[in-house]
Protein backbone atom coordinates (compact mmCIF):
# COMPACT_ATOMS: atom_id res chain seq x y z
CA UNK A 1 0.00 0.00 0.00
CA UNK A 2 1.88 3.17 -0.98
CA UNK A 3 1.62 6.17 1.57
CA UNK A 4 -1.05 8.24 -0.65
CA UNK A 5 -3.68 5.36 -0.51
CA UNK A 6 -2.77 4.83 2.90
CA UNK A 7 -3.54 8.67 3.69
CA UNK A 8 -6.23 8.35 1.42
CA UNK A 9 -7.98 5.66 3.34
CA UNK A 10 -7.10 7.34 6.37
CA UNK A 11 -8.98 10.28 5.48
CA UNK A 12 -11.93 8.51 4.02
CA UNK A 13 -12.54 6.49 7.49
CA UNK A 14 -12.05 9.80 9.75
CA UNK A 15 -14.81 11.32 7.22
CA UNK A 16 -17.15 8.61 7.52
CA UNK A 17 -16.39 8.81 11.09
CA UNK A 18 -17.34 12.19 11.71
CA UNK A 19 -20.52 11.80 9.52
CA UNK A 20 -21.62 8.64 11.42
CA UNK A 21 -20.94 10.82 15.00
CA UNK A 22 -22.67 13.88 13.55
CA UNK A 23 -26.08 12.07 12.07
CA UNK A 24 -25.98 10.65 15.57
CA UNK A 25 -25.98 14.27 17.23
CA UNK A 26 -28.34 15.33 14.70
CA UNK A 27 -30.35 12.60 15.76
CA UNK A 28 -30.31 13.25 19.55
CA UNK A 29 -30.75 16.83 19.08
CA UNK A 30 -34.11 16.67 16.95
CA UNK A 31 -35.39 14.12 19.09
CA UNK A 32 -35.00 16.63 22.18
CA UNK A 33 -36.35 19.63 20.39
CA UNK A 34 -39.22 17.26 19.54
CA UNK A 35 -38.64 17.37 15.59
CA UNK A 36 -39.43 13.96 15.50
CA UNK A 37 -42.87 12.60 14.17
CA UNK A 38 -44.45 9.57 15.66
CA UNK A 39 -44.25 8.13 11.73
CA UNK A 40 -40.60 8.36 11.50
CA UNK A 41 -39.64 4.30 12.47
CA UNK A 42 -40.01 2.59 8.75
CA UNK A 43 -38.64 2.82 5.14
CA UNK A 44 -40.39 6.60 5.24
CA UNK A 45 -38.62 8.19 8.27
CA UNK A 46 -36.12 9.77 6.58
CA UNK A 47 -38.15 11.62 4.56
CA UNK A 48 -41.14 12.31 6.97
CA UNK A 49 -38.70 13.44 9.70
CA UNK A 50 -36.94 16.29 7.16
CA UNK A 51 -40.41 17.49 6.21
CA UNK A 52 -41.60 17.87 10.02
CA UNK A 53 -38.61 19.23 11.23
CA UNK A 54 -38.40 21.88 8.34
CA UNK A 55 -42.08 22.72 9.62
CA UNK A 56 -40.77 22.67 12.78
CA UNK A 57 -37.54 24.82 11.97
CA UNK A 58 -39.10 27.08 9.24
CA UNK A 59 -42.34 27.80 9.58
CA UNK A 60 -43.48 27.30 13.00
CA UNK A 61 -45.03 30.56 13.30
CA UNK A 62 -46.28 31.44 9.65
CA UNK A 63 -49.70 32.29 9.38
CA UNK A 64 -51.41 30.20 6.23
CA UNK A 65 -52.58 32.54 3.62
CA UNK A 66 -55.74 34.45 3.82
CA UNK A 67 -57.93 35.20 0.88
CA UNK A 68 -60.58 38.32 0.23
CA UNK A 69 -64.37 37.51 0.31
CA UNK A 70 -64.08 37.84 -4.03
CA UNK A 71 -61.70 34.35 -3.90
CA UNK A 72 -64.63 32.26 -1.95
CA UNK A 73 -65.54 29.57 -4.13
CA UNK A 74 -68.92 29.22 -5.43
CA UNK A 75 -68.90 25.37 -5.33
CA UNK A 76 -67.13 24.48 -2.00
CA UNK A 77 -66.81 20.28 -2.54
CA UNK A 78 -67.84 18.13 -0.39
CA UNK A 79 -65.65 15.54 -1.08
CA UNK A 80 -67.34 11.68 -0.42
CA UNK A 81 -67.50 9.87 2.42
CA UNK A 82 -68.34 6.51 4.43
CA UNK A 83 -72.47 6.49 5.15
CA UNK A 84 -73.30 8.58 8.64
CA UNK A 85 -73.86 6.17 11.41
CA UNK A 86 -76.86 5.56 13.30
CA UNK A 87 -75.60 7.56 16.46
CA UNK A 88 -74.94 10.30 14.16
CA UNK A 89 -78.15 10.68 12.12
CA UNK A 90 -79.89 10.74 15.20
CA UNK A 91 -77.75 13.61 17.23
CA UNK A 92 -78.79 14.99 13.73
CA UNK A 93 -82.69 14.61 13.62
CA UNK A 94 -82.22 16.59 17.49
CA UNK A 95 -80.91 19.49 15.29
CA UNK A 96 -77.01 18.61 16.81
CA UNK A 97 -78.62 19.76 20.30
CA UNK A 98 -76.88 17.11 21.94
CA UNK A 99 -73.75 17.04 20.40
CA UNK A 100 -71.38 16.52 22.79
CA UNK A 101 -67.39 17.48 22.48
CA UNK A 102 -65.42 15.57 25.53
CA UNK A 103 -62.18 16.90 26.35
CA UNK A 104 -60.00 14.67 28.31
CA UNK A 105 -56.33 13.65 29.05
CA UNK A 106 -53.50 16.05 30.45
CA UNK A 107 -55.85 19.15 31.66
CA UNK A 108 -57.02 20.54 34.35
CA UNK A 109 -60.82 20.26 34.07
CA UNK A 110 -61.66 17.32 31.82
CA UNK A 111 -65.02 18.28 30.63
CA UNK A 112 -68.01 18.24 27.66
CA UNK A 113 -68.81 20.74 25.87
CA UNK A 114 -71.80 21.59 23.86
CA UNK A 115 -72.35 23.38 20.68
CA UNK A 116 -74.06 26.31 22.05
CA UNK A 117 -71.19 26.42 24.79
CA UNK A 118 -68.53 26.51 21.88
CA UNK A 119 -70.62 29.16 20.02
CA UNK A 120 -70.25 31.02 23.25
CA UNK A 121 -66.53 31.27 23.00
CA UNK A 122 -64.92 34.29 21.16
CA UNK A 123 -66.10 33.55 17.78
CA UNK A 124 -63.10 34.33 14.95
CA UNK A 125 -63.48 33.61 11.26
CA UNK A 126 -60.71 33.23 8.44
CA UNK A 127 -61.19 32.91 4.67
CA UNK A 128 -58.85 29.71 3.82
CA UNK A 129 -58.01 27.55 1.42
CA UNK A 130 -58.72 23.74 1.84
CA UNK A 131 -56.39 21.58 -0.36
CA UNK A 132 -56.87 17.84 -0.61
CA UNK A 133 -53.54 15.80 -0.90
CA UNK A 134 -55.40 14.54 -4.23
CA UNK A 135 -54.55 17.77 -5.53
CA UNK A 136 -57.66 19.76 -5.84
CA UNK A 137 -58.91 22.97 -3.72
CA UNK A 138 -61.23 25.72 -2.35
CA UNK A 139 -61.42 28.37 -0.75
CA UNK A 140 -63.91 29.04 2.17
CA UNK A 141 -64.62 31.42 5.26
CA UNK A 142 -64.68 29.19 8.35
CA UNK A 143 -65.89 30.41 11.39
CA UNK A 144 -65.37 28.61 14.54
CA UNK A 145 -63.73 28.95 18.48
CA UNK A 146 -59.56 28.78 18.26
CA UNK A 147 -59.06 25.25 19.53
CA UNK A 148 -56.47 27.48 21.67
CA UNK A 149 -59.48 29.02 23.72
CA UNK A 150 -61.46 25.30 24.38
CA UNK A 151 -57.70 24.33 25.63
CA UNK A 152 -57.23 27.40 27.77
CA UNK A 153 -60.70 26.74 29.22
CA UNK A 154 -59.64 23.21 30.34
CA UNK A 155 -56.51 24.03 31.55
CA UNK A 156 -53.97 22.80 29.87
CA UNK A 157 -50.53 21.06 31.87
CA UNK A 158 -47.25 22.08 31.38
CA UNK A 159 -45.74 18.67 30.31
CA UNK A 160 -48.87 18.87 27.14
CA UNK A 161 -47.20 18.25 23.69
CA UNK A 162 -49.84 17.13 21.36
CA UNK A 163 -53.70 17.33 21.35
CA UNK A 164 -55.55 14.04 19.94
CA UNK A 165 -59.22 14.72 17.96
CA UNK A 166 -61.68 12.26 17.57
CA UNK A 167 -64.39 12.08 15.05
CA UNK A 168 -67.57 10.43 15.53
CA UNK A 169 -66.71 7.57 13.21
CA UNK A 170 -63.98 5.89 14.85
CA UNK A 171 -62.33 5.20 11.69
CA UNK A 172 -60.90 8.53 11.57
CA UNK A 173 -58.59 10.37 14.44
CA UNK A 174 -55.83 12.33 14.36
CA UNK A 175 -53.54 14.52 16.59
CA UNK A 176 -51.15 17.51 16.01
CA UNK A 177 -48.14 18.97 17.57
CA UNK A 178 -48.91 22.09 20.61
CA UNK A 179 -47.57 24.31 17.84
CA UNK A 180 -50.69 23.93 15.67
CA UNK A 181 -52.42 23.89 18.26
CA UNK A 182 -52.23 26.64 19.93
CA UNK A 183 -51.66 28.16 16.52
CA UNK A 184 -54.30 31.32 16.20
CA UNK A 185 -55.58 30.04 12.57
CA UNK A 186 -56.67 26.67 14.42
CA UNK A 187 -60.21 26.50 14.70
CA UNK A 188 -62.57 23.92 16.09
CA UNK A 189 -65.06 25.07 12.97
CA UNK A 190 -68.90 25.21 13.36
CA UNK A 191 -70.01 27.71 10.41
CA UNK A 192 -69.06 27.66 7.21
CA UNK A 193 -69.61 30.57 4.25
CA UNK A 194 -71.90 32.26 7.05
CA UNK A 195 -74.00 29.85 7.55
CA UNK A 196 -74.06 26.40 9.98
CA UNK A 197 -71.34 24.12 8.32
CA UNK A 198 -72.79 21.52 6.33
CA UNK A 199 -72.56 18.42 6.85
CA UNK A 200 -70.80 17.18 4.03
CA UNK A 201 -68.11 19.40 5.01
CA UNK A 202 -67.65 17.87 8.50
CA UNK A 203 -70.69 19.72 10.09
CA UNK A 204 -71.68 20.48 13.01
CA UNK A 205 -68.15 20.28 14.17
CA UNK A 206 -64.89 20.27 12.35
CA UNK A 207 -61.21 20.69 12.93
CA UNK A 208 -59.67 23.03 11.24
CA UNK A 209 -55.34 23.24 10.19
CA UNK A 210 -55.24 25.70 7.35
CA UNK A 211 -51.28 25.01 7.33
CA UNK A 212 -51.71 21.17 6.52
CA UNK A 213 -53.63 19.60 3.76
CA UNK A 214 -57.34 18.88 3.98
CA UNK A 215 -57.11 14.97 6.19
CA UNK A 216 -55.79 16.79 8.91
CA UNK A 217 -58.60 18.84 9.12
CA UNK A 218 -60.92 16.09 10.18
CA UNK A 219 -64.96 16.07 9.82
CA UNK A 220 -67.25 15.52 12.92
CA UNK A 221 -65.51 15.92 16.08
CA UNK A 222 -66.58 14.42 19.13
CA UNK A 223 -63.50 14.28 21.52
CA UNK A 224 -60.27 15.92 22.28
CA UNK A 225 -57.55 14.20 24.09
CA UNK A 226 -54.18 16.38 25.45
CA UNK A 227 -51.05 14.41 25.64
CA UNK A 228 -47.18 14.05 26.07
CA UNK A 229 -47.53 10.50 24.29
CA UNK A 230 -48.55 9.32 21.09
CA UNK A 231 -47.70 6.18 21.57
CA UNK A 232 -51.12 5.50 24.05
CA UNK A 233 -53.20 6.05 21.16
CA UNK A 234 -54.38 3.54 18.33
CA UNK A 235 -51.27 1.81 17.31
CA UNK A 236 -48.64 4.63 18.10
CA UNK A 237 -48.28 6.19 15.03
CA UNK A 238 -49.83 9.71 15.65
CA UNK A 239 -53.43 9.07 14.12
CA UNK A 240 -55.22 6.73 11.66
CA UNK A 241 -53.59 8.21 8.64
CA UNK A 242 -49.97 6.27 8.81
CA UNK A 243 -52.30 2.78 9.92
CA UNK A 244 -53.58 3.29 6.41
CA UNK A 245 -50.12 4.12 4.81
CA UNK A 246 -50.39 7.98 5.08
CA UNK A 247 -48.12 10.16 6.94
CA UNK A 248 -49.04 12.46 9.98
CA UNK A 249 -47.83 15.17 9.01
CA UNK A 250 -49.86 16.46 6.24
CA UNK A 251 -48.30 20.31 5.39
CA UNK A 252 -46.59 19.03 1.95
CA UNK B 1 -12.77 -6.54 -18.33
CA UNK B 2 -13.51 -8.55 -14.94
CA UNK B 3 -14.98 -7.12 -11.20
CA UNK B 4 -11.40 -7.03 -10.43
CA UNK B 5 -10.92 -3.55 -12.84
CA UNK B 6 -14.04 -1.80 -10.88
CA UNK B 7 -11.93 -1.79 -7.83
CA UNK B 8 -9.53 0.86 -6.82
CA UNK B 9 -6.15 -0.37 -7.37
CA UNK B 10 -5.32 1.06 -3.77
CA UNK B 11 -7.78 -1.06 -2.15
CA UNK B 12 -6.23 -3.79 -3.68
CA UNK B 13 -3.72 -6.56 -1.11
CA UNK B 14 -0.11 -6.48 -2.24
CA UNK B 15 2.02 -4.29 -4.13
CA UNK B 16 0.02 -1.94 -6.45
CA UNK B 17 -0.59 -3.53 -10.02
CA UNK B 18 0.45 -1.08 -12.70
CA UNK B 19 -2.38 -1.08 -14.87
CA UNK B 20 -3.13 1.55 -17.68
CA UNK B 21 -6.14 2.30 -15.81
CA UNK B 22 -4.98 4.20 -13.32
CA UNK B 23 -2.55 6.80 -15.84
CA UNK B 24 -6.21 7.36 -17.04
CA UNK B 25 -7.64 10.09 -15.38
CA UNK B 26 -11.39 10.05 -14.97
CA UNK B 27 -13.96 10.96 -17.23
CA UNK B 28 -16.54 11.77 -14.46
CA UNK B 29 -15.42 13.02 -10.91
CA UNK B 30 -16.79 10.45 -8.39
CA UNK B 31 -19.07 13.43 -6.91
CA UNK B 32 -20.68 13.94 -10.37
CA UNK B 33 -20.98 10.20 -10.63
CA UNK B 34 -22.81 9.70 -7.18
CA UNK B 35 -24.68 13.01 -7.64
CA UNK B 36 -25.80 11.43 -11.19
CA UNK B 37 -27.18 8.13 -10.00
CA UNK B 38 -28.95 9.45 -6.88
CA UNK B 39 -30.45 11.95 -9.06
CA UNK B 40 -31.44 9.27 -11.29
CA UNK B 41 -32.95 6.77 -8.80
CA UNK B 42 -34.75 9.87 -7.10
CA UNK B 43 -36.47 10.91 -10.36
CA UNK B 44 -37.73 7.51 -11.71
CA UNK B 45 -39.27 7.42 -7.88
CA UNK B 46 -40.35 10.74 -8.21
CA UNK B 47 -41.88 10.09 -11.74
CA UNK B 48 -43.75 6.47 -10.54
CA UNK B 49 -45.30 7.89 -6.97
CA UNK B 50 -45.79 11.42 -9.06
CA UNK B 51 -47.85 9.42 -11.62
CA UNK B 52 -49.68 7.17 -9.06
CA UNK B 53 -50.70 10.75 -6.85
CA UNK B 54 -52.07 11.91 -10.13
CA UNK B 55 -54.32 9.27 -11.02
CA UNK B 56 -56.28 10.46 -8.17
CA UNK B 57 -57.12 13.68 -9.93
CA UNK B 58 -56.06 13.56 -13.35
CA UNK B 59 -57.99 16.67 -13.92
CA UNK B 60 -55.92 20.21 -14.37
CA UNK B 61 -57.03 24.13 -13.35
CA UNK B 62 -55.19 27.09 -13.68
CA UNK B 63 -55.65 29.71 -10.74
CA UNK B 64 -55.90 29.08 -7.27
CA UNK B 65 -58.58 26.34 -7.07
CA UNK B 66 -60.06 23.73 -8.73
CA UNK B 67 -62.30 20.60 -8.29
CA UNK B 68 -64.97 18.41 -9.57
CA UNK B 69 -67.38 20.83 -9.38
CA UNK B 70 -65.39 23.48 -11.53
CA UNK B 71 -64.66 23.84 -15.02
CA UNK B 72 -61.15 22.11 -16.32
CA UNK B 73 -58.11 23.65 -18.12
CA UNK B 74 -57.70 19.85 -19.05
CA UNK B 75 -58.23 16.43 -18.38
CA UNK B 76 -55.75 13.22 -19.04
CA UNK B 77 -58.08 10.57 -20.78
CA UNK B 78 -57.26 7.80 -18.07
CA UNK B 79 -59.40 6.53 -15.33
CA UNK B 80 -58.94 7.52 -11.58
CA UNK B 81 -58.05 6.01 -7.96
CA UNK B 82 -60.96 8.11 -6.73
CA UNK B 83 -64.96 7.53 -6.98
CA UNK B 84 -65.30 11.17 -6.80
CA UNK B 85 -63.54 11.65 -10.48
CA UNK B 86 -66.03 11.77 -13.02
CA UNK B 87 -63.77 9.82 -16.06
CA UNK B 88 -66.20 7.82 -17.98
CA UNK B 89 -64.84 4.78 -17.11
CA UNK B 90 -66.77 2.40 -14.66
CA UNK B 91 -64.14 1.18 -12.50
CA UNK B 92 -62.22 3.07 -9.80
CA UNK B 93 -58.29 2.10 -9.14
CA UNK B 94 -57.01 1.22 -6.10
CA UNK B 95 -55.59 4.00 -3.72
CA UNK B 96 -52.32 4.42 -3.84
CA UNK B 97 -51.53 7.97 -2.25
CA UNK B 98 -49.94 6.79 0.99
CA UNK B 99 -46.93 5.33 0.08
CA UNK B 100 -46.67 7.74 -3.18
CA UNK B 101 -46.78 10.63 -1.58
CA UNK B 102 -44.19 9.45 1.23
CA UNK B 103 -41.88 7.86 -1.19
CA UNK B 104 -42.76 11.31 -3.34
CA UNK B 105 -41.37 13.70 -0.90
CA UNK B 106 -38.46 11.59 0.74
CA UNK B 107 -36.66 10.94 -2.97
CA UNK B 108 -37.33 14.54 -3.56
CA UNK B 109 -35.29 15.04 -0.35
CA UNK B 110 -32.75 12.89 -1.52
CA UNK B 111 -32.73 14.54 -5.30
CA UNK B 112 -32.66 18.10 -3.68
CA UNK B 113 -30.06 17.41 -1.01
CA UNK B 114 -27.49 15.42 -3.98
CA UNK B 115 -28.26 18.29 -6.26
CA UNK B 116 -27.44 21.41 -4.20
CA UNK B 117 -24.41 19.12 -2.98
CA UNK B 118 -23.39 19.13 -6.81
CA UNK B 119 -24.42 22.64 -7.97
CA UNK B 120 -22.16 23.81 -4.90
CA UNK B 121 -19.20 21.61 -5.88
CA UNK B 122 -19.92 22.18 -9.57
CA UNK B 123 -19.27 26.51 -9.40
CA UNK B 124 -16.46 25.60 -6.95
CA UNK B 125 -14.50 23.03 -9.23
CA UNK B 126 -15.10 24.98 -12.10
CA UNK B 127 -16.98 22.03 -13.94
CA UNK B 128 -20.22 23.90 -14.96
CA UNK B 129 -17.67 26.72 -16.94
CA UNK B 130 -15.06 23.98 -17.88
CA UNK B 131 -17.39 20.99 -18.68
CA UNK B 132 -20.75 22.54 -19.61
CA UNK B 133 -20.94 25.98 -20.81
CA UNK B 134 -20.58 25.81 -24.42
CA UNK B 135 -17.29 26.63 -25.73
CA UNK B 136 -16.38 30.00 -27.06
CA UNK B 137 -16.08 28.07 -30.95
CA UNK B 138 -19.44 26.76 -30.26
CA UNK B 139 -21.05 29.49 -29.48
CA UNK B 140 -22.74 30.55 -32.77
CA UNK B 141 -26.05 29.75 -34.47
CA UNK B 142 -23.78 28.02 -37.40
CA UNK B 143 -22.40 25.58 -34.67
CA UNK B 144 -25.69 24.94 -33.08
CA UNK B 145 -27.08 24.07 -36.55
CA UNK B 146 -23.80 21.72 -37.33
CA UNK B 147 -24.39 19.85 -34.18
CA UNK B 148 -28.02 19.35 -34.49
CA UNK B 149 -27.78 17.86 -38.21
CA UNK B 150 -25.42 15.88 -36.98
CA UNK B 151 -28.15 14.30 -34.54
CA UNK B 152 -30.78 14.30 -36.99
CA UNK B 153 -28.39 12.52 -39.30
CA UNK B 154 -28.03 10.16 -36.42
CA UNK B 155 -23.91 10.35 -36.73
CA UNK B 156 -22.80 8.20 -34.30
CA UNK B 157 -20.27 10.09 -32.20
CA UNK B 158 -16.32 9.59 -32.19
CA UNK B 159 -14.15 8.10 -29.87
CA UNK B 160 -13.00 11.78 -29.45
CA UNK B 161 -16.37 12.76 -27.74
CA UNK B 162 -16.77 10.59 -25.04
CA UNK B 163 -14.45 13.12 -23.30
CA UNK B 164 -16.40 15.87 -23.40
CA UNK B 165 -20.24 17.00 -24.18
CA UNK B 166 -21.16 18.59 -27.47
CA UNK B 167 -23.07 21.79 -27.78
CA UNK B 168 -26.69 20.11 -28.10
CA UNK B 169 -25.35 18.14 -24.61
CA UNK B 170 -24.17 21.46 -22.65
CA UNK B 171 -27.46 23.42 -23.75
CA UNK B 172 -29.67 20.65 -22.59
CA UNK B 173 -28.32 19.68 -19.63
CA UNK B 174 -27.81 23.19 -18.43
CA UNK B 175 -31.51 24.03 -18.72
CA UNK B 176 -32.27 20.48 -16.59
CA UNK B 177 -29.79 21.75 -14.00
CA UNK B 178 -30.85 25.47 -14.10
CA UNK B 179 -34.53 25.63 -15.38
CA UNK B 180 -36.19 22.07 -15.09
CA UNK B 181 -34.98 21.03 -11.87
CA UNK B 182 -35.59 24.35 -9.52
CA UNK B 183 -38.74 24.83 -11.58
CA UNK B 184 -40.26 21.58 -10.73
CA UNK B 185 -38.85 22.37 -6.93
CA UNK B 186 -40.29 25.57 -6.56
CA UNK B 187 -43.84 24.42 -8.06
CA UNK B 188 -43.59 21.54 -6.09
CA UNK B 189 -43.00 23.57 -2.81
CA UNK B 190 -45.65 26.00 -3.91
CA UNK B 191 -48.77 22.92 -3.38
CA UNK B 192 -47.09 23.00 0.23
CA UNK B 193 -49.48 24.50 2.47
CA UNK B 194 -47.02 24.86 5.60
CA UNK B 195 -44.58 26.21 2.83
CA UNK B 196 -46.54 28.60 1.63
CA UNK B 197 -47.24 29.86 5.07
CA UNK B 198 -43.88 30.83 5.60
CA UNK B 199 -43.46 32.16 1.85
CA UNK B 200 -46.69 32.85 0.33
CA UNK B 201 -45.39 34.60 -2.65
CA UNK B 202 -43.65 31.12 -4.17
CA UNK B 203 -47.59 30.50 -5.12
CA UNK B 204 -48.63 33.71 -5.61
CA UNK B 205 -46.38 34.78 -8.19
CA UNK B 206 -47.22 31.19 -10.31
CA UNK B 207 -50.72 32.37 -10.15
CA UNK B 208 -52.21 30.13 -7.21
CA UNK B 209 -51.94 26.76 -6.53
CA UNK B 210 -54.17 25.21 -9.09
CA UNK B 211 -51.22 26.80 -11.87
CA UNK B 212 -48.29 25.37 -10.03
CA UNK B 213 -49.99 22.10 -9.57
CA UNK B 214 -50.28 22.35 -13.63
CA UNK B 215 -46.87 24.04 -14.27
CA UNK B 216 -45.56 21.17 -11.70
CA UNK B 217 -46.98 18.37 -14.16
CA UNK B 218 -45.60 19.92 -17.43
CA UNK B 219 -42.08 20.72 -16.37
CA UNK B 220 -42.16 17.23 -14.66
CA UNK B 221 -43.14 15.58 -18.60
CA UNK B 222 -39.97 17.82 -19.95
CA UNK B 223 -38.46 16.11 -17.37
CA UNK B 224 -38.95 12.55 -18.72
CA UNK B 225 -39.12 14.38 -22.07
CA UNK B 226 -35.38 14.74 -21.24
CA UNK B 227 -34.49 11.24 -19.56
CA UNK B 228 -36.27 9.13 -22.83
CA UNK B 229 -33.89 11.08 -24.92
CA UNK B 230 -30.96 11.17 -22.55
CA UNK B 231 -31.19 7.14 -22.34
CA UNK B 232 -31.48 6.70 -25.99
CA UNK B 233 -28.44 8.71 -26.81
CA UNK B 234 -26.72 6.52 -24.16
CA UNK B 235 -27.94 3.66 -25.90
CA UNK B 236 -26.70 5.19 -29.46
CA UNK B 237 -23.44 6.02 -28.17
CA UNK B 238 -22.79 2.93 -26.95
CA UNK B 239 -25.16 1.77 -23.77
CA UNK B 240 -22.51 -0.43 -21.63
CA UNK B 241 -19.35 1.47 -22.13
CA UNK B 242 -21.59 4.54 -21.15
CA UNK B 243 -22.84 3.36 -18.11
CA UNK B 244 -19.59 1.73 -17.11
CA UNK B 245 -17.91 5.15 -17.77
CA UNK B 246 -20.84 6.80 -15.41
CA UNK B 247 -20.42 3.99 -12.51
CA UNK B 248 -16.51 3.69 -13.07
CA UNK B 249 -15.31 7.24 -14.19
CA UNK B 250 -13.32 4.77 -16.68
CA UNK B 251 -13.28 4.99 -20.57
CA UNK B 252 -11.91 2.22 -22.38
CA UNK B 253 -9.88 2.10 -25.10
CA UNK B 254 -6.91 4.17 -26.48
CA UNK B 255 -6.27 8.09 -25.05
CA UNK B 256 -6.62 10.00 -28.41
CA UNK B 257 -9.19 11.67 -27.75
CA UNK B 258 -8.50 13.79 -24.25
Amino acid sequence: MTDLSRRKLIKTGLAAATGIAGLGMAARLAKNYGLIPPDAGGIWGVGETLNYASYRLLTNHSMAREFPRSEISTKPLANEMPPLSDAFKKLQAGGFADWRLSVDGMVDRPGMFSLEQLKSYPVRSQITQLACEEGWSYVAEWTGVPLSHVLEVAGIQPRARYVVYFSIDPDWWDSIDMGDALHPQTYLAYGMNGGDLPIGNGGPLRMRVPRQLGYKSVKFITRLAVTDDLRKFGKGLGSASPETGYAWYAGV
Amino acid sequence: MGAMQSVPAELVPGPAPHSPSTAQPSRHSALVRAAHWIVALSFLALLVSGVEILISHPRFYWGENGNVLTPVLFKLPIPSSRSLVPTGYGFVLPDQNGWSRYLHFQSAWFAVLAGLVYVVAGFVSGHFRKNLLPRGEEVSWRALGRTITSHLRFERPSAAEAWTYNLLQRLSYLVVIFALFPMVIWTGLAMSPAFTSAFPASVTLLGGRQSARTIHFFVAMSLLLFFLVHVGMVWFAGFRSRMRTMITGRIDGPLEGA
